[in-house]
């Protein structure tokens, strides 16, 4: 299967610190990828530079054999990359419903002053797609600053997958949750694999070792190991440097 | 319905037995109703108010002060509650849209519509200008950005007396009657100019009402709550926040057109960052991010100036801690206020 998502010696410097250093990455299309390593491995940073939050030091990302290293982010929000934010990136006084609706509409108008933005059928219809996707057509009428975390973190995956992605990047999207809100979150991010591109970051092995195709393990901003999860869970220096020796 | 059942949800069993204590009927006073009706259909509201205003405040030319500038806070609003950017600079547009009404009236045309859509665009393509310049800063940088333009563009007013009649002001403005369907009216009564003004303040307001509600304003609104997710959507957060710098501009500019032909004169004073801080306080004080606030802040703003001025002239003094105080203890503005109470009685 062909490469969604590729990365040429992709490094971050945040003046003397090496946040991301040379990681060379290709993500297959319809993979869901993990990535793990401990805190301050680079996780975060290596997503905001695919997202184009950040801007590379050096090397190249290629998204659909396409150069998209230092392209503005809505660019690349519009070439199909959204991503789901660990700290919740919600916009908390507007309602659940049109939290995911501005996300939907994204990708059609921007500067339409005189329609009614209801009258937009097909919006309306994507959106309430997506609520059920993310369960949340119970609250559609709540504002969403009221919400659970819980419940905020699925509306940021919502959100995420109102753009109508090619890839979605997940950052640790079970942080916080009770062990019954992970569960309903596992879920969906399987439901949503079936038919999506995902790079998964995520601190909760049990979690990551279920949902994922592919692992790769980042330290001090290297790539360590890149396996299945069978490969991962018996490579000694993963568990010598990440897993604490712990067998898993 | 007028009174609404309310059961304390701790221990229905200890309920019954205790009767009232628990169980009461609670009374929804006729004026939490009608903040809840008026808060539902604003413009309907608003409408209405508007037509008996002139008849309620002491002389009709309050009225058709308060509306003017009250349209130049709704146009503010879209900058400061809609969008969430606080431009200290308003003057500037406000100024311009004054200015060219003037100007067109005394030396191109004397057409009051024409004058009045070239105040409108000059509010707006000055913002479309300047804009582009401020958004670039987030803030504190965009406020002070937009107060340094607007001082700029005081001192060129200032400085090109040619044109402006410098410190004098623009004087003799020509009171040209209305011109409409090939009839000529005169509309300089006092009752008759706030209803012309009345005309453009509700086509204004429809206007922002129907953008509000289109995509582009959900999509300032997603600006305000969250700029950095809306541009992880995709939306070039910063092209839609000079659009709503425009429009606003470009209203504040007809609300300084209609200055200009109510006084028959343009004061240098309306380009001066006093004017900026006046319609700042006027948002603040009735409440942003509501159609009614911008009018109620601009009427009490107003009438407090009408009633005082007339005692001393040091009035800012007794305006300055009602201003503090409202800021202090009712940020949420007055309309703000009134909303929360009559929700939070019910509760």
């Amino acid at each position: 299967m062909g490469e969604i998502l590729k990365t040429i010696n992709l490094t971050k410097n945040f003046g003397g610190l090496s946040a991301v250093v040379d990681v060379n990455f290709v993500v297959k299309k319809g993979d869901l990828q993990s990535i793990i390593g401990p805190n301050g491995a680079g996780k975060s940073t290596f997503f905001k530079l695919i997202t184009g939050e950040l801007e590379p030091t050096r090397g190249q990302i290629i998204f659909f054999n396409k150069d998209i290293t230092s392209l503005p982010q809505t660019a690349i929000s519009h070439l199909g990359i959204a991503v789901s934010y660990q700290i919740t990136n919600i916009f908390p006084m507007l309602t659940v419903f049109e939290n995911v609706r501005v996300a939907v509409q994204s990708r059609k108008t921007t500067f339409n002053l005189w329609s009614k933005a209801i009258s937009h059928k097909e919006f309306v219809e994507q959106t309430r797609h997506i609520l059920e996707q993310i369960n949340l057509s119970d609250f559609k009428d709540e504002i969403a600053a009221n919400l659970s975390h819980g419940h905020q973190k699925r509306l940021e995956i919502g959100i995420a997958l109102a753009t109508q992605p090619k890839l979605l990047l997940l950052d640790e999207p079970t942080a916080g949750l009770s062990p019954m809100e992970t569960r309903q979150t596992i879920e969906l991010i399987k439901k949503i694999a079936q038919d999506l591109t995902i790079i998964l970051v995520e601190h909760k092995m049990k979690v990551v070792m279920e949902v994922s195709d592919r692992i790769t393990v980042l330290h001090y901003g290297k790539l360590l190991a890149q396996g299945t999860p069978d490969e991962i869970r018996n490579n000694e220096e993963v568990r010598r440097v990440y897993l604490g020796g712990v067998k898993i | 319905m007028i009174g609404r059942l309310t059961m304390k949800e701790t221990g229905i069993g200890e309920t019954f037995g205790l009767g009232n204590r628990e169980l009461r009927v609670e009374k929804v006073g006729w004026w939490q109703r009608l903040v809840e009706l008026v808060s539902r259909n604003p413009l309907v509201f608003i409408f209405i108010f508007f037509i008996i205003f002139p008849f309620v405040v002491p002389y009709k030319a309050l009225a058709t002060q308060i509306i003017i500038w009250g349209l130049f806070a709704l146009g503010y609003n879209v900058c400061l509650g809609y969008t969430g950017m606080l431009s200290f600079g308003h003057a500037a547009y406000f100024g311009i849209g004054a200015y060219t009404a003037g100007i067109v009236l005394i030396r191109l045309w004397q057409n009051i519509w024409f004058s009045l859509l070239c105040g409108l665009l000059m509010g707006g393509i000055t913002a479309f200008i300047l804009g582009y310049l401020c958004i670039k800063r987030r803030g504190i940088y965009f406020a002070m950005l937009t107060l340094a333009f607007a001082q700029l563009l005081y001192f060129v007013g200032f400085q090109w007396v040619d044109l402006t009649g410098g410190d004098n002001g623009l004087r003799n403005i020509p009171a040209v009657p209305l011109s409409i369907f090939g009839l000529s009216i005169n509309i300089y009564t006092p009752l008759r100019f706030y209803f012309f003004v009345l005309v453009f303040v509700a086509s204004s307001l429809l206007a922002i009402n129907r953008i509000l509600q289109s995509p582009f304003g959900h999509v300032l609104q997603a600006v305000r709550e969250n700029d950095q997710r809306a541009k992880s959507c995709g939306y070039e957060t910063s092209n839609v926040r000079w659009m709503a710098f425009v429009i606003s501009g470009a209203i504040s500019g007809l609300a300084g057109g209609l200055y200009a032909l109510y006084l028959h004169f343009v004061g240098i004073e309306s380009l001066y960052w006093t004017t900026s801080g006046q319609v700042v306080m006027m948002t603040l004080l009735g409440g942003m991010g509501s159609f009614i606030g911008p009018f109620i802040g601009a009427g009490v703003f107003l009438y407090i100036e009408d009633t005082l001025s007339v005692i001393t002239p040091n009035w800012m003094i007794f305006l300055g801690p009602v201003f503090v105080l409202c800021v202090l203890f009712f940020p949420a503005g007055i309309w703000g206020t009134i909303k929360d109470l009559s929700t939070r009685r019910r509760k």
